[in-house]
This record gives C-alpha cells, structure tokens and sequence, in this order.
C-alpha cells in the first residue's frame, strides 16, 4: 500500500493586505509632514522677507545634489523591484545596494550641510540666531525640524533596505522536522523523493534508534522560482523609500529655492 | 498562491521607470532655473506644481499605483482630500482673519 504523507512547505501569506498596511502608515507619514508644511506656510505669509533672507544663506548646489541623488535612489530601488519580479536576483541585490549607498551619500551631505550652518552659530538657541531678526529664527528652527525629521526617514529607510538586502541575498532554504514522538510514523521507512512519476532520490532505510529527522529543501537562488515573500517585502520598503523622496520634492523648493 | 496572475508579478519594465527618472531629473532642473527669474508672483505656484507634477510621477510609476487595483486609488484619494480640508481651513483662518 502506497501511504503518502504531505508536508506542506508553503507558507501563507495575505500580499495585497501587506500593501494596503504600508499604504495607510504612508498616509499617517503624509500627515505628520503636513501639520508641519503648514506651520512653514503660515510663519512664511506673515514674515515672506526674513525667510526670503535667511534662504539665501542655504547652499543651492547641495540641495539640487542632495535632490539628485534621492530621485536617482528612488530609480535604484524600483528597478531593484523589477528585477525581482523578473527572477534577477543579482540585479535586484545591485540595485538594493545601490539605493542604500545613495542613502548614505544624501546624509554626508547634510552633515557637511549642517556642520557650516552650526559652525556659523545658526543652529535653535544659539546667541548669533537669536540675535536675527524673528522671522529668521523662526525659518532656521522650522529647517532643522524638517530637514531632521527628514533626514530620521532617510536614516530609517536606508536600515530598512539594508534588511531586505540581506533577505534576498540569503540562499532560500525550508527546513521540516520531524521529531519524536512524531518519528515513529518514520522508523523502519525510507525517505523517498519523486521527480514526477520517477524516484529521483532514496534514503536509507531510518533505524529505531533515530529521534528526529530533518529535510531541508535548499535552492539554487538563480533557478528558484519566483520570490514572493521577499518581493512584497523589497516593495514596502521601496514604498517607504519613495515617500521619503515626495517629501524632499517639496523640502527643497520650499526651503533652497525661495530667494 | 495560484490567485497570483501573471500581470501582478511582472512589473512596469525597466524602460518606463529610467525614462520617469529622467522627466524628473528634466523637471528639477526647470525648478532651480525658474527659481532664478524674479516674478514672485507666480514662483512659489510654479515651485509647488512642479513638486506636484514629479510626485504624482513618482506616485504613479515608482510606487506602481497606476498598476494597483482601484481601492488602493481610493485610499491614496481619501487620504490626499483629508490633507486639502486641514490646508484649506488653515488658509481660509490665517487670511481672513
């Protein structure tokens, strides 16, 4: 009598759910940074000079760089997605790098950016800011808050996609157990693997003495088929990562290119 | 995991997403040239179209919403119109005040 057991090596997963959760965290996102685009729009009405003024202070070749390098980041890790979904993983791992390098290449900046402006006393509560005049401080406070909170998001991400990076990198492999008092159903059997209606594979036969058993499927990462789990994975976080780029396309003309 | 179609896992093609990047890259320069003519009036409205236009690029076929079934349309929507009535009332206080 042929008795065949199936382990089921499919995990479930819910991808459109996954989506939609990111989705509705993005919204909450847009709203934190709209209560503060707000306050930047109000104080801007009531004092446009000062913050005409103080704009001119900040560096515009740094800014469009820093713009530059996150909608080229944001190329990076769609096209990492693409090559996901068309099983490259070899592209899709470049790509993932990448993006998290342009990550990093936007933070030095700023922290070149930020290191002159605190150099020359401009940072909230120093003497030489507090000296200017209101709507200059008020400007240079909302900079730091924004551009901060901003920057909070790259440095986020950037760890986020390094995760993911690690995920795809990794060689896919599922492990099942089988251990006692389970084993029994197995000792005094062989472990036999069918390719189709041939046996491809068969082990020897499992003794009395053997207290657990252990299958581990491993694949080859270029041969294996398409990788669901990870890709719904890669896209969350490249959602995330394109949200951070919306938010700096209105920063910068906001901030760098009002004079 | 049969309910995954094949349209759903193939993507936009590398293509479509280096020729947005490139209208974008296009669309910064515009921004930081215009920024450099003086006409107040209409600079700060040129800035935010463009910063409008860009996202909505980047919304569409970097977040791959054009490709997403409708009621993710409608939570994008839902979520943009809440935003319009907390910028319109603000608005509406400050300059009328």
């Amino acid at each position: 009598m042929k008795n065949i057991r199936e382990i089921a090596l499919e995990e479930h997963h819910d991808f459109v759910g996954a989506k939609m959760g990111m989705w509705l965290f993005l919204l909450t996102e847009l709203i934190l940074f709209t209560g503060m685009f707000l306050l930047y729009s109000m104080y801007r009405i009531r004092y446009a000079v000062d913050f005409h003024n103080a704009a001119m202070e900040l560096d515009v070749v740094i800014g469009t760089i820093n713009t530059l390098v996150l909608l080229t980041s944001s190329l990076t890790v769609a096209l990492g997605i693409e090559a996901l979904k068309r099983r490259n993983r070899k592209l899709a791992k470049w790509m993932v790098m990448l993006t998290v390098l342009f990550a990093l290449t936007f933070l030095v900046n700023k922290y070149f950016e930020w290191s002159a402006k605190i150099h020359h006393g401009i940072f909230p509560g120093a003497d030489e800011l507090l000296s200017r005049s209101q709507g200059e401080i008020i400007y240079f406070n909302l900079y730091y808050a924004m551009t901060g909170l901003h920057g909070l998001h790259v440095l986020i991400g950037m760890g986020i996609l390094l995760w993911v990076y690690f995920l795809i990198a990794r060689k896919p492999s599922e492990k099942v157990v089988v251990a006692s008092p389970n084993v029994a159903v197995l000792q005094g059997a062989k472990l036999v693997a069918t390719k189709g209606e041939q046996e491809a594979w068969v082990f020897e036969e499992i003794g009395d003495d053997v207290s657990e058993v252990e299958v581990i499927v491993k694949k080859d990462p270029q041969k294996a088929g398409i990788d669901l789990p990870n890709i719904i994975k890669l896209e969350n976080a490249g959602l995330y990562w394109h949200l951070v780029d919306i938010i700096w396309i209105f920063l910068f003309p906001l901030f760098y290119l009002i004079t | 995991m049969s309910h995954h179609s094949h349209e759903e896992v193939h993507g936009v093609g590398y293509g479509i997403l280096v020729l947005i990047w490139l209208g974008l890259v296009v669309l910064t320069g515009i921004t930081v040239v215009v920024s450099g003519v003086h006409i107040p009036a209409i600079a700060v409205l040129v800035a935010l179209l463009i910063a409008a236009t860009k996202s909505t690029l980047v919304v569409n076929y970097f977040m791959h919403l054009k490709y997403e079934s409708r009621i993710f349309k409608i939570i994008l929507i839902m979520g943009i119109v809440t935003i319009a009535i907390f910028i319109g009332l603000t608005f509406f206080d400050v300059l009328f005040r």
